[in-house]
This record gives structure tokens, C-alpha cells and sequence, in this order.
């Protein structure tokens, strides 16, 4: 049943694929070539013997993932309730909440792998990639993507207008893009902030993604930073799932 | 330059009344989420400017200017943050807001029933951008002073230069926003306003490009903005300036009577 | 005195004439009508005296006033109630009479006062404090109609007010407007509608394609394009016309419409025996008054409504 909704979503995505090219690739690019590149020249000694350029690429990697899932869950979700309202329609025909909600987040994890996999290609021509392994950060994508959905799913089918979706981004998502360990190291945050950081998904999918172009040991186990992630999106999941119910079984 | 295109363009008596009558329905509409989402807006630059300026300036270490003076990262950083957060601030109001409000909530032929012209009309909803801008604007130069990356003398200097590139860029903003067919059609204003929020000397100098990418970039109205900002908060104001005030007068001046022209031409049919 | 003044007025859209040269005179105090169906340029000509929408030619004065030069001093007199209710979905009922308000200078504390005034006579006071979503459609356009009265008006022009409305609401519309109507403010509406032509106009166009093709008050009008009663008989069959030809002579007019005859005829029950006796049976008959709909029948050969 699951398959049908993301069937659903995928057909719907085929009419306006190119204008989603633009955001969640041209942009990410943009941020490699403007800071990896331009600020990298400045960036002297490198970071932890590694050039900034190299460095910071697995981690617009794992930012990419949690901007492209957090977009794709905002709007589409609210508006899935108070706009377009298909999910409405969803639940007139034979499907289960959890069928509603996982065809959708599976949509949305097919759009964070496509645009990580396409930021992949472009910083492999830049000569950022070193080996197969990196390979191994479109796995961590899709878990970073599903541990940053799963809550905004639950958020989006809360609020019944728009502008929090604004203050979502401003006050949740570019605070974490700017201070998750994409562009310097958390280790020079103030102690509070290093552990809000520590907190937030976002870190964590940056660990693992350096550590699989870089080939270093992450700050925790590896183990340790994916049961993490998959806490997030299994309570995120519970909380989403509570709050379709609530809005679609009246 | 305002003062000898204006009048011009707004010969009629009572014309600055019946702009601030719309203002004041934009004033009226303010709503507590609105406030949260004004009060998070401000947020944005210093985020950035923490991130970038202080976070990747500890990598980066001092900075040499063309001119050979030394600046911390944070304090060169700072101003390109100002700049670009009075552009996207007058940005937002004046393209996607104002793009609804035109095409979607019909708005305006609404107001233009009233004795109200398109011209006055887009004047009131670029004084209402501008409000919220020197607000940001504002908050944004007291945490510049605090941080010791200003002094409080040339922050109101830069506060005027700030609110100048609003009017520049809410101008030409709102010139767009009367060619837009579709939402869609954003996604590519957005995208032009982050490739010039990454490239316009904002977080290296433009020295540092190759030379023909320099000159395009010298060119783009936020690397004006930033170098006047810029020169004003770091205390090196020449004659350069007086360019990049000249520059933005007439993008103003350009935008607020195409914008007005436009209007007239979509809703006066 | 004439408040609205047009001679050989025409508005084009690149090669497609919307108004194709109409003369029209408005008096102070006249309820005065455009009646013709969608696409016959009453919009674009309510649009142009709206000072809204430049004429591409002709005369147009309004209070004896060019639109071109002093389209806002004019629209400062004008109210002005479009055929789509624009209202302003962000702001409240009376939010949305106050700021309209001060749209044309007027003080605060003024516009305050008349709203409450206004809203108590569209019988929206209760609403005062609701967003204008919820709002029924008979509540949405007496809102409108309110807010064109806010800078009380000398004209005030009202496109379609009825459409889309139930009939109970337009009954309440039609009775707000009467009273205006006797307060002496001269009212400048159109519509598609001949009972509503019939209820508030004066005096009355009826246009097609963008020409006047006649002109009067409405009993004038039926005096003169029709008869005084109206026979319409319905068959039980394929197609009307095979009757047509039997009901040759039955009065003085007949006109086939695809689910039934008219027949124009001075006297209903003498034309209904006349039927009888050339055993034609149909499935009903109905006897009415003439209508400005047969008016427009005639002058046009279609429908005013399809």
C-alpha cells in the first residue's frame, strides 16, 4: 500500500522536477564553490591536516541531505492538510495512516538520496573524493534525511499556518546548517552550544559522512552516531504518526 | 537623484498620505505569528555572522585589505552580512509578499478603486519593506558595536547606508516581481540572491577572483552595497563610496517607476 | 445633472473590441442599468467609468471630470463593487471598512464611526471582529458593497451584485440597495439578471457585443419589444420545430428555443384556447407577463442567460 503513495508522489514530482534541480542542487553547489573553494584559499593550514575544501564537502553532504528533507516535509505536508489537502484524499481510499505517511517519507527520501548522490558526482569533479568509500555517504543521507523528515512531518501537521514554517527554518534549520561542524569544527563552540550541537541530528550526519570520505574515525563509534540518528527518526515517526491520526481519523 | 526624479513621478498632492494609508493596512495585518517570524528574521545575519565570521574566522585568522590595512575575519565578515540581510530583507517583501498580494489576493485593484495610483501604491509597500529592514538593520549594527567590530559613531553612518540598499533593492524587487508569471519563477530569484550572497566580497575579498569573474562581480549591485557598508564600519570611506551611493540611487530611482509603470500597464488594463 | 457622460465610447484588447462605441448619459439620482450577457463589454465599461481602465476612444466624462487627468480626485467620489469580491483576506469585517477608509483621507476616528454605521446597515455587525474567509457569499458582498460606500459616494458602481448568490441573499442585496436608492445615490449597475434590471433600474441599456441595442426604462422597453403576455409551451418530443409550423398565425410572434416555444401574444387565454383548437396537445403551458428576457430575445435572437 506504502508503494502506491510514493507512486503517487513520484508521478506528481515528474511535472515540476526541473524547478527542484535549482534548489537542492545549483545551491549546495554554490555553497561549495563560495566557501570550500573561495574561503578554502584563506583557510591556510587546513583543518585537522586536511585541506578545507576536502574538509568541508562531507559535510555540505550530510547539510544538503537534512535541507532537501526538511523542504521537502515543510510545505508539502502542510499543504497536504490545509491546501491542496491530499492527504484527505489519501484517506477516502483503502490506505492506513502509516501507509499515508510512509509512502510520503519514502518521497522524500528518494528526493534527499537524488540530490545527495548529484552533489556527489559535481565535488567528485572538484577532486574532493578520494575513495569508494564515499560511496558510503548516501546511506547516512537518507538516515540523516529520514531523522530530520520524520520530526518535521509531526510539525507540519500541526500548525495550521504558514509562517511557522518560516520560524522553523530561521530559528531550527539555519542555526543547525551554520553550527553543526559543516564549516568549523563544533570544538570551538562554547561548551552549552557544543552540546545543543551535539544534540541536533545534523552533527552527527556530518561525523559519519567525513568519516566516510576521509576515512577517519568518528568523535563517537560509528555504531554509536547511527543508533543515535535512528532515534530521532523512530520518534519522530511515533510523533507523526500520532499527529496524521489525529488529523485524518475524525 | 531622488530629489529630481521624484516629484516627477509623483506630481499629485497628497501623494505621500495615500502611500502611508498603505503602510498602515500592512501595519494593521500584523498578527502574532507574523511578529514571531519578524522577530526571527533579524536573527539570520548573526547567525552568520557567528557562524562564518567568528566560527571560520578562528581558521582563518586576520585578514590583509587591498589597501594593506589588517582586520580581524569577524570584522570583515560583518558589514557583507549587514549588506546582505538589508537585500534579502527587501527581497522578501517586495517579490514573494508582494507578488501575492498582487496576483493572488488582489490587493490591489482593491486599493486602486480607492483615489490611490500604482505608483503610490508600490512607494507605500517599499516604505513598508524599508521599516522592517531598518529594524534588523538596527539590532544588527548594536551587536557589531558590542562585539568591539564598529564603533557607535560609524553605525549610524552604516545604518543610513543600510537602509539605501533596502530602497535599492526593495526597488528593484519589486520591478521583478511585475514580469513574474509564476511562483516557480522565485525559485530563480532566490537562486540569483544566494549566488550574490556568496560572491559579492561578502566572505573574501573580490580580489581574490580571477579577474574577469572580478569585474562581473564589481558590477552586481549587493559587491556596491558591501563595499559601502564595508568602508563605512571599518572606517576607510573615499571617493569610491560616493559611487556605490550614486549606484544605488538610481537602481532605486530605476525600479520604484518601472515598478510603478507595471503596475499601471497589469491592473489598469 | 449629468454625472456620467460617454459618446462613441470604445475599449480594445489588441484586435478584440470589448466596446464598440457606446453613447451613454448617467443623471444625479438614477438607478441606471446595463443588462446583456457575459461577454457583452458591461465589466469593461463599468472598468473604464471606474477610471480603472483607460478608453481606447471616444468621450468619457465623469462629474464633469476627465478620467485620464483626475482619474483620482474622481474615483475619491467614486464606490466602486466589482463583479469578484476583492476583499482583503488578511485584514477583519471592519478592519476592512476602516482601512479602505483611510485609502481616501479620511480621519481615523471618522472612519471608525462609518464603519459601525456601515455595518449596521449591511447587517454584518455581529461579523465586526471575523476574518472575511468564513464569510457566506451574500456576506461577502454586502461587505463589498459596504466598503464602496465608505467615502459615501456620489455614484456607486456595482458589477453583477447578485451572481453566485442565493436567492435569499440577493432578496437582502436587492433591498440594501433599494434604500440607497432612495436616499438619492445615484446607482450604476450591471447585470445579467432581468429581474434585478426590473427591480432597481430607472432606466436601462441593453447591450450585445459591445453595442446599445436599445434603450429605455424597463416597461418602456417590454411596451416596445414584446407583447403584453407570453405563452410558452413545452412538447413532448425529439425537437420543438415540427410544431412551429401548426402554431403559424397564434399571436404575433413565436420563437423556438431548444426546450419550448414562446409565443408573443396580446391576450395568454384566448392563444391557449387557439392552441387547443388545432388539437395540439403539448406537455405544459404556461401563461406569464412579458419579461425584459423576451426583450432580449427579441432584439438578439438568443438568451440571456445559457
Amino acid at each position: 500500500m506504502t508503494r502506491f503513495v510514493l507512486e503517487y508522489h513520484l508521478v506528481a514530482y515528474r511535472r515540476v522536477w526541473r524547478g527542484s534541480v535549482l534548489s537542492s542542487f545549483v545551491l549546495p553547489l554554490l555553497t561549495m564553490l563560495g566557501f570550500g573553494v573561495g574561503v578554502g584559499t584563506y583557510v591556510t593550514g587546513g583543518v585537522d591536516g586536511v585541506p578545507y575544501l576536502d574538509w568541508i564537502v562531507p559535510g555540505l553532504i550530510a547539510s544538503t541531505a537534512m535541507q532537501v528533507a526538511i523542504g521537502d516535509s515543510s510545505w508539502p505536508v502542510l499543504g497536504g492538510f490545509e491546501w491542496q489537502r491530499i492527504y484527505f484524499g489519501q484517506a477516502a481510499a483503502p490506505l492506513r495512516v502509516a501507509d499515508i505517511l510512509d509512502g510520503h517519507l519514502a518521497f522524500v527520501v528518494f528526493r534527499t538520496l537524488t540530490s545527495c548522490a548529484a552533489f556527489l558526482v559535481i565535488a567528485t569533479a572538484f577532486g574532493a573524493m578520494h575513495s569508494w568509500w564515499a560511496l558510503a555517504t548516501l546511506p547516512v543521507a537518507a538516515l540523516v534525511g529520514l531523522a530530520v523528515a520524520t520530526p518535521t512531518f509531526a510539525y507540519a501537521a500541526t500548525i495550521r499556518v504558514d509562517s511557522y514554517l518560516a520560524v522553523l527554518f530561521r530559528l531550527g534549520v539555519i542555526p543547525m546548517s551554520l553550527f553543526s561542524g559543516v564549516f568549523f569544527p563544533v570544538e570551538s563552540l562554547l561548551g552549552p552550544l557544543r552540546w545543543i550541537a551535539y544534540a541536533l541530528p545534523l552533527w552527527h550526519g556530518v561525523e559519519l559522512s567525513r568519516a566516510a570520505t576521509l576515512g577517519v574515525a568518528p568523535a563517537w563509534s560509528l555504531v554509536g552516531h547511527v543508533l543515535y540518528l535512528s532515534l530521532w527518526a523512530g520518534a519522530g515517526w511515533l510523533l507523526a504518526h500520532r499527529q496524521f491520526t489525529r488529523r485524518l481519523v475524525v | 537623484m531622488v530629489t529630481l526624479i521624484l516629484p516627477r513621478l509623483i506630481s499629485f498632492e497628497g501623494a505621500g498620505r495615500r502611500s502611508s494609508s498603505v503602510v498602515e493596512r500592512n501595519a494593521t495585518t500584523l498578527q502574532s505569528s507574523y511578529w514571531l517570524v519578524l522577530a526571527s528574521g533579524f536573527l539570520e545575519p548573526v547567525l552568520y555572522l557567528f557562524s562564518i565570521g567568528v566560527g571560520v574566522g578562528r581558521l582563518i585568522g586576520d585578514l590583509t585589505l587591498p589597501d594593506g590595512r589588517v582586520i580581524g575575519y569577524a570584522a570583515f565578515v560583518a558589514p557583507a552580512m549587514l549588506a546582505s540581510s538589508a537585500m534579502s530583507g527587501a527581497l522578501s517583501e517586495t517579490t514573494f509578499n508582494f507578488f501575492g498580494k498582487m496576483k493572488f489576493m488582489k490587493l490591489y485593484d482593491g486599493m486602486l478603486a480607492t483615489p490611490l495610483r500604482p505608483i503610490e501604491i508600490a512607494l507605500g509597500e517599499l516604505v513598508w519593506a524599508m521599516i522592517r529592514g531598518a529594524l534588523y538593520a538596527a539590532a544588527f549594527l548594536v551587536i557589531m558595536v558590542a562585539m568591539g567590530l564598529t564603533t557607535a559613531g560609524l553605525a549610524v553612518l552604516a545604518f543610513a547606508a543600510a537602509v539605501l540598499v533596502g530602497f535599492a533593492f526593495g526597488g528593484v524587487g519589486m520591478a521583478l516581481s511585475t514580469f513574474m508569471r509564476s511562483w516557480q519563477e522565485f525559485d530563480l530569484v532566490a537562486s540569483v540572491q544566494f549566488a550574490l550572497f556568496l560572491f559579492s566580497g561578502t566572505f573574501v575579498p573580490a580580489q581574490a577572483y580571477p579577474p574577469v569573474l572580478r569585474w562581473v562581480v564589481e558590477v552586481t549591485p549587493l559587491y556596491r552595497s558591501v563595499d559601502l557598508i564595508r568602508a563605512v564600519t571599518t572606517g576607510s570611506v573615499g571617493w569610491r563610496q560616493a559611487l556605490d551611493v550614486v549606484y544605488l540611487l538610481v537602481l532605486f530611482a530605476l525600479g520604484l517607476a518601472v515598478a510603478g509603470r507595471r503596475m499601471g500597464q497589469l491592473l489598469c488594463k | 445633472m449629468t454625472l456620467i457622460h460617454a459618446r462613441g465610447l470604445v475599449k480594445r484588447f489588441g484586435d478584440f473590441t470589448a466596446v464598440d462605441g457606446i453613447d451613454v448619459d448617467v443623471q444625479r439620482g438614477e438607478a441606471f442599468g446595463f443588462l446583456g450577457p457575459n461577454g457583452a463589454g458591461k465589466s469593461s465599461t463599468m472598468r473604464m467609468i471606474g477610471c480603472v481602465s483607460p478608453p481606447t476612444g471616444g468621450v468619457l466624462r465623469i462629474l464633469d471630470l476627465d478620467p485620464h487627468r483626475d482619474g483620482p480626485a474622481i474615483r475619491a467620489r467614486l464606490g466602486v463593487c466589482p463583479q469578484l469580491d476583492n476583499l482583503d483576506l488578511e485584514l477583519t469585517v471592519r478592519e476592512n471598512l476602516t482601512t479602505y477608509a483611510r485609502f481616501f483621507g479620511i480621519p481615523r476616528k471618522v472612519a471608525r464611526a462609518r464603519a459601525d454605521e456601515l455595518l449596521d446597515f449591511v447587517q454584518l455587525t455581529e461579523r465586526a471582529g471575523s476574518k472575511v474567509e468564513p464569510l457566506s457569499g451574500g456576506m461577502k458582498r454586502r461587505l463589498t458593497i459596504a466598503r464602496a460606500l465608505v467615502n459615501e459616494p456620489e455614484i456607486v458602481l456595482l458589477d453583477e451584485p447578485t451572481t453566485g448568490l442565493d436567492p435569499q441573499a440577493r432578496h437582502l442585496v436587492w433591498e440594501r440597495l433599494f434604500r440607497l436608492k432612495q436616499q438619492g445615490v445615484t446607482l450604476v449597475l450591471t447585470t445579467h439578471y432581468m429581474d434585478e434590471a426590473e427591480q432597481l433600474c430607472d432606466r436601462l441599456v441593453v447591450m450585445d457585443g459591445g453595442r446599445i441595442v436599445a434603450e429605455g426604462s424597463p416597461r418602456a422597453l417590454i411596451e416596445r419589444y414584446s407583447t403584453r403576455e407570453v405563452v410558452e409551451l413545452r412538447f413532448n418530443a425529439e425537437s420543438q420545430d415540427v410544431f412551429a409550423g401548426k402554431l403559424a398565425g397564434v399571436g404575433e410572434r413565436l420563437e423556438v428555443l431548444p426546450d419550448r416555444i414562446l409565443l408573443y401574444v396580446a391576450d395568454g387565454d384566448d392563444a391557449v384556447a387557439e392552441v387547443q383548437r388545432r388539437a395540439l396537445s403539448p406537455a405544459s403551458v404556461l401563461v406569464r407577463r412579458s419579461s425584459l428576457e423576451d426583450v432580449f430575445l427579441h432584439l438578439t435572437g438568443r438568451t440571456l442567460v445559457d
